[in-house]
């Protein structure tokens, strides 16, 4: 029965953890399918994690600080959409730009409104998180462990934005495969010649992929800074962009698969964290600098094509000029 | 169809330029007006910190060693196509090369363990660099998230060493001993005093003439070599190059290779001419800034070594910024970094066209006379 | 006829465009009248600015000044969306479809009749059957348009038009991705629109083309109109040299061939694209010295990846290719092995292989030659050698201007291929690969280069060349070979060869002597 707890509390882990990653990897499907790669993921969750928590700070609202949130996420989408899209720049070039410069910038304005040495003040009012919404009855059915622990953990106690987060996938894959806007939207990532042609405007279907991709990115900056943790403090998102990213590609830039590839991708996160200090059999306790670098080094090994070579859009990363 | 109104040479590689860092250094003014301190100021305060004094330029050239190593290193990995985001930890690993060999054999004559620790840093910065680009020849991985995932693996594997393995016995921080005086490399200062000149003591030592050697053979290398001509190939027209019998995949390991030797190279600046140890985040985010620092500097070596001197007057005005300034730290120059990067290497086309529409108006105004 | 068409009111008539891209008047003051239920076809060579009016039409450039009458009202044309409106439809060249969607997506895309959907494709689909009945345009409206071959792809853009409720049809040469015999069919789908009242411009630099099917002709001459004929009352001949600006030469003049020994020797040669799909079918051939082979058939039925093949760019999974009494497949010589082996290629696509586009003209005379002692001395490469050598091959080929330092796509198509010619050329090479050895060159450089392989020929080269120019093939040639579905399908000698013959061929139907 121990086992049985751990794992279910793994599971829930899990979760919490696939939450960010899993908004940050739509975020990006939106964008990438438009033929937007998508490096400023990092930097646009970072930025929101920061404004949301500064806001929140401030106001005492944590619904003020998402849509600060997202403010932020939708605005550096915008600047890179107008160094990308409206001025044909290098894509990659502006996403790590973007994500550079939030990495300074996150500090700094923490700095210089807060005086808290590069971070936000503890947000421990009332109201200054998204905090867990316990389900009915999650209590006594605690007593039960099947189904009730299940209830409990897995479906019950995680706060608004974890369950906006898994609702996204169904409605994305909606969107993409079942509106005007996704058949648009997937038509330009693959030919935007013909899309031109077809009497549609590329920047314009591509703007809005990449203000969606703020919307999103600025949830999961949110998520970070005002659920997860009670506050802001620098780096950190430590990568998550990236993983996303990764995932993104592992799941071929589909929401399901996608899903897939945020979970395994927050399972190992979540089991490395239980397995710090334990000691295995065989290797005995592995040294807790390895186990943070599993995330990176399970991105390298599956990005290494232990998938097979994923197919990308195929006018990823062009800059569309009309005159070719 | 519009190549055909180009602008003139000099304009693209030093007007167009000037103009993005222009602009950048203007939207950085406006962010430390929005931290409620005067821009002016704080200009005046970083010119003065930075080139004001002996000590200023000493800590300027120093850190601009840095950023030559790791702008060449960003600039040979982009004429191969490649964007190498993982400078930083191919300065990292490189850094534990010639750190290593200067803790063994820091006491040998200088003549065998300098050349030995730079042999290191290269090829340590080289091997970091080389299972990233084999997965981008080999699997197609994207090289970009791989490197950027090595920068991570490299910070927990260098962080382990020093926490566990290297660490000085007997003390707290996850640093080395410090190296054998024969593997120090040469202050400027020092030299200067035996020819009985006077100069500030700062950490600007020999790397530096090292770091233009190296932009030197670099601008030789891209530009007067065969290998160099078929790396622009691969990097400008893969199709091209595989047509010209060029194999892509050999540039791009190639390549990788020489730019994390490039990035290792740092140590040879940081650790022997500085710190003298290994110590934690040795590479202090040098890796990103030689993304702006090639960017800006056109990927060309003449360009680079200018960008890294101004970058690092930036970095020593940014200290004396954070001294002087309450409410601005360290931070502030890493925005710049990023806005540096934004407008030179995915904003240039904003500028460029009304650039262009200038010289055309000004060229027809000439002809008319 | 005269009933049908009333010349008072055009379909579409343009006035004074103008349209300047920085230095070059790429339309000077067009005007141009179609009348309505007519085909109307403009021509001209590659670059007289055809394709540029063309795209100021369906709203990809806007003029710098003009008026475009649809039906005679002014049109403000800003953006392809405004051209639909105005019910003007255009196939381009390169179709403009999404591959991996299906046919119906393609069509939907952009008039999808609201936000879901399903709605939409169910309307569409009633729609298009009946469309493709009246005109006999059947196509599989599930079936994913990559996997559909090139002429169904053709009608798809048709459909697409049609669907939009085009009155007037722009199709941009279209029929280089088509047989003689499926090009009489496309024709008489134009006729056919035509006869419903519909106006149908045709973009084609192709003289039978304009005499086959076209009421009035259109010739364009460097970004202006030199001229406008009845097609009734003109000739080839008149149009050709309207077009050029003084008489051409429409034929190649050579002396019959004299093959000696076998230079290249392939044999059941099987090549597979990366996903598996065998591209090049167990095709053998000869190439002897003196004699130019010429490969004909509709683009993509294997040409490129034989070609390629050949030039030790692709791996084939089967077969030998054997030259000099060795087999560059077992051997495994890649491009540059090969060329020191004496096997020259000069690229199909020009700009996406032959050169680097941001290069200069005297980096871009070395690529794939690069690492030869004359350009390097020691580990440095030979800067004055290299401008040197670049200045020869300019003035031995004419290439104009003769400033080796300036910048490839400064020069003219012509003037690119003169100059990628003479690179492979430069070291004696005794196989010549050629592909579209005149895609995107004027006619002055088509005659120079077609005199230079005649001559290489008579030097005793042996040249095998690859063209979707019937014309030129049949011009070249000493031999043809001609490609279906990855196969050889048939065999004729220059004396023999008629368009119609190869026509068959070209669409599958097997030749005499090989099948």
């Amino acid at each position: 029965m121990e086992t049985y707890t751990l794992i279910v509390l793994l599971l829930a882990a899990t979760i919490r953890v696939a939450t960010p990653l899993l908004l940050a990897a739509l975020a990006g499907m939106f964008s990438e399918r438009s033929g937007v790669i998508d490096l400023g993921l990092e930097g646009k969750m970072l930025g929101a994690a920061f404004a949301s928590a500064a806001v929140s700070a401030i106001s005492g609202s944590a619904w003020l600080g998402l849509g600060a949130g997202i403010a932020t996420a939708v605005l550096l989408a915008l600047v890179i959409g107008f160094a990308c899209i409206t001025h044909r720049g290098n894509q990659v070039v502006a996403g790590t730009a973007v994500t550079i410069m939030v990495v300074g910038l996150g500090p700094t304005l923490a700095l210089a409104w807060f005086n808290l040495g590069g971070h936000t003040p503890q947000l421990d009012g009332p109201g200054q998180r998204f905090v867990g919404l316990v389900w009915p009855w999650a209590q006594p059915a605690r007593e039960h462990p099947l189904p009730g622990l299940l209830y409990a953990e897995l479906l019950s106690g995680h706060n608004l934005i974890v369950y906006l987060a898994a609702a996204l996938v169904p409605l994305s894959a909606w969107v993409l495969y079942r509106t005007r806007f996704g058949l648009r939207l997937r038509a330009v990532g693959e030919n935007p010649h013909a899309v031109e042609t077809a009497g549609i405007s590329v920047n314009a279907l591509r703007y809005r992929a990449l203000i969606i991709s703020g919307v999103l990115c600025g949830i999961a900056g949110t998520y970070l800074s005002t659920a997860a943790s009670s506050g802001f403090v620098r780096d950190m998102t430590a990568g998550k962009g990236y993983l996303a990213l990764a995932a993104l590609i592992f799941g071929k830039w589909r929401p399901w698969p996608t899903l897939g590839a945020c979970l395994l991708f927050a399972f190992t996160d979540a089991l490395a964290v239980r397995l710090q200090g334990v000691a295995l059999p065989v290797v005995g306790v592995i040294p807790v600098q390895f186990i943070l670098a599993l995330p990176y080094v399970l991105t390298v090994l599956l990005l290494a094509g232990f998938v097979g070579r994923a197919v990308a859009p195929h006018a990823i990363g062009v800059p569309y000029a009309k005159e070719k | 169809m519009s190549a055909a109104a180009k602008l003139p040479r000099w304009a693209e590689l030093v007007l167009l330029p000037l103009v993005n860092l222009t602009v950048a250094l203007l939207l950085s003014g406006l962010i430390v007006l929005l931290l409620g301190e005067s821009p002016w100021t704080a200009f005046k305060l970083m010119l003065s910190g930075s080139l004001g004094s002996q000590e200023g330029i000493g800590y300027t050239l120093y850190y601009a060693t840095n950023f030559v190593f790791t702008g060449l290193a960003v600039a040979v990995a982009f004429h191969a196509g490649l964007f190498n985001i993982g400078a930083e930890g191919q300065a990292y690993v490189g850094g534990l090369g010639t750190g290593l060999v200067a803790l063994w054999l820091g006491n040998a004559p200088a003549l065998v363990v300098l050349p030995l620790a730079i042999l290191a840093g290269a090829l340590f910065g080289a091997a970091w660099a080389f299972l990233p680009a084999w997965l981008q020849a080999r699997r197609g991985s994207h090289i970009v998230i791989t490197t950027i995932m090595f920068n991570f693996i490299a910070a927990a594997l260098m962080t382990y060493l020093l926490v566990n393995v290297l660490i000085k016995p007997g003390q707290q921080s996850p640093e080395t001993r410090e190296f054998g005086a024969n593997a120090f490399m040469p202050a400027v200062h020092e030299l200067l005093a035996k020819i009985g000149v006077t100069f500030a003591g700062t950490p600007f030592n020999l790397a530096f003439g090292l770091a233009l050697i190296a932009a030197a053979l670099v601008w030789v290398f891209i530009w007067h070599t065969r290998w160099g001509f078929a790396l622009r190939v691969s990097g400008e027209n893969a199709t091209a190059a595989v047509y010209a019998g060029i194999v892509p995949s050999k540039i791009i390991v190639g390549a990788m290779l020489l730019s994390g030797a490039l990035a290792g190279c740092l140590g040879l600046n940081e650790l022997l001419g500085a710190q003298h140890r290994i110590l934690i985040d040795f590479t202090g985010g040098a890796g990103f800034v030689g993304i702006a620092v090639s960017l800006m500097g056109r990927n060309h070596p003449v360009g680079i070594v200018v960008a890294a001197i101004l970058f690092g007057a930036l970095y020593q005005g940014g200290s004396q910024l954070a001294f002087d300034l309450p409410k601005i730290n360290r931070d502030m120059v890493v925005v710049i970094q990023g806005l540096v990067i934004l407008l030179c290497g995915a904003m240039e086309n904003v500028f460029r066209a009304p650039l262009t529409k200038v010289f055309v108006i000004f060229r027809r105004e000439s002809a008319a006379k | 006829m005269a009933d049908r068409i009333d010349p008072a009111v055009p379909a579409l008539e343009l006035r004074g465009i103008e349209k300047r891209f920085d230095a070059v008047r790429a339309n000077k003051a067009i005007a141009l009248r179609v009348a309505r239920g007519s085909v109307h076809g403009l021509i001209g060579e590659n670059g007289a600015g055809k394709s540029t009016l063309m795209n100021i039409v369906y709203g990809f450039h806007r003029p710098d000044a003009g008026e475009i009458h649809v039906q005679g009202r002014r049109a403000e044309i800003h953006a392809p969306h405004d051209a639909i409106a105005a019910g003007i439809g255009m196939v381009h060249q390169h179709f403009m479809l999404v591959e991996n969607f299906t046919v119906l997506e393609n069509v939907v895309l952009g008039v999808e009749s609201g936000a879901l959907l399903a709605g939409g494709f169910a309307h569409a689909r009633g729609e298009l059957e009946k469309l493709a009945r009246d005109y006999a345009l059947e196509v599989p409206l599930d079936a994913v348009v990559s996997e559909l071959p090139v002429g169904l792809q053709q009608r798809v853009e048709i459909l697409k038009a049609l669907y939009r409720r085009a009155e007037i049809l722009i199709l941009d040469e279209p029929t280089a991705v088509l047989t003689p015999q499926e090009a009489d069919a496309l024709f008489a789908m134009l006729r056919r629109l035509r006869d419903e009242g519909k106006s149908v411009i045709l973009v084609t630099h192709k003289l039978r083309e304009i005499m086959a099917i076209t009421d009035r002709v259109t010739v364009m001459r460097q970004g202006a109109v030199v001229g406008e004929f009845e097609t009734a009352r003109t000739s080839p001949r008149e149009l050709a040299e309207k077009m050029v600006g003084r008489a051409v030469l429409l034929r190649v003049e050579k002396a019959p061939a004299r093959p000696t020994e076998t230079l290249l020797a392939v044999r059941d040669l099987e090549v597979r694209d990366r996903l598996g799909v065998a591209r090049v079918k167990g095709v053998s051939f000869e190439l002897r010295a003196g004699e130019i082979v010429g490969i004909a058939g509709v683009s993509g039925n294997g040409q490129s990846e034989l070609l390629e093949t050949l030039a030790g760019i692709r791996a084939p999974t089967r077969g030998a290719i054997t030259m000099g009494g060795r087999d560059l497949v077992a051997e495994r010589l890649g491009p540059r092995a090969r060329r020191t082996l004496g096997l020259a290629h000069v690229p199909e696509d020009r700009l996406r292989m032959g050169v680097v586009a941001s290069f200069s003209a005297e980096d871009n005379a070395i690529l794939g030659y690069h690492d030869r002692p004359i350009y390097n001395r020691g580990v440095l490469s030979n800067g004055a050698s290299i401008r040197a050598e670049c200045e020869k091959k300019m003035a031995e080929h004419d290439v104009r201007p003769p400033l080796p330092a300036l910048r490839i796509t400064a020069f003219s198509g012509g003037n690119q291929q003169k100059l990628v010619l003479a690179r492979e050329i430069d070291c004696d090479p005794r196989v010549l690969l050629i592909g579209q050895p005149t895609r995107g060159v004027d006619i002055g450089a088509i005659e120079f280069i077609h005199k230079r392989l005649v001559a290489l020929r008579d030097a005793g080269k042996a040249l095998l060349i690859v063209s979707v120019e019937l014309e030129e093939i049949l011009g070249l040639a000493d031999r043809i070979l001609v490609m279906n579905g990855g196969e050889i399908v048939g065999e004729v000698s220059a004396n023999e060869a008629t368009e119609e013959k190869i026509g068959l061929m070209m669409a599958g139907v097997k030749g005499e002597g090989r099948a």
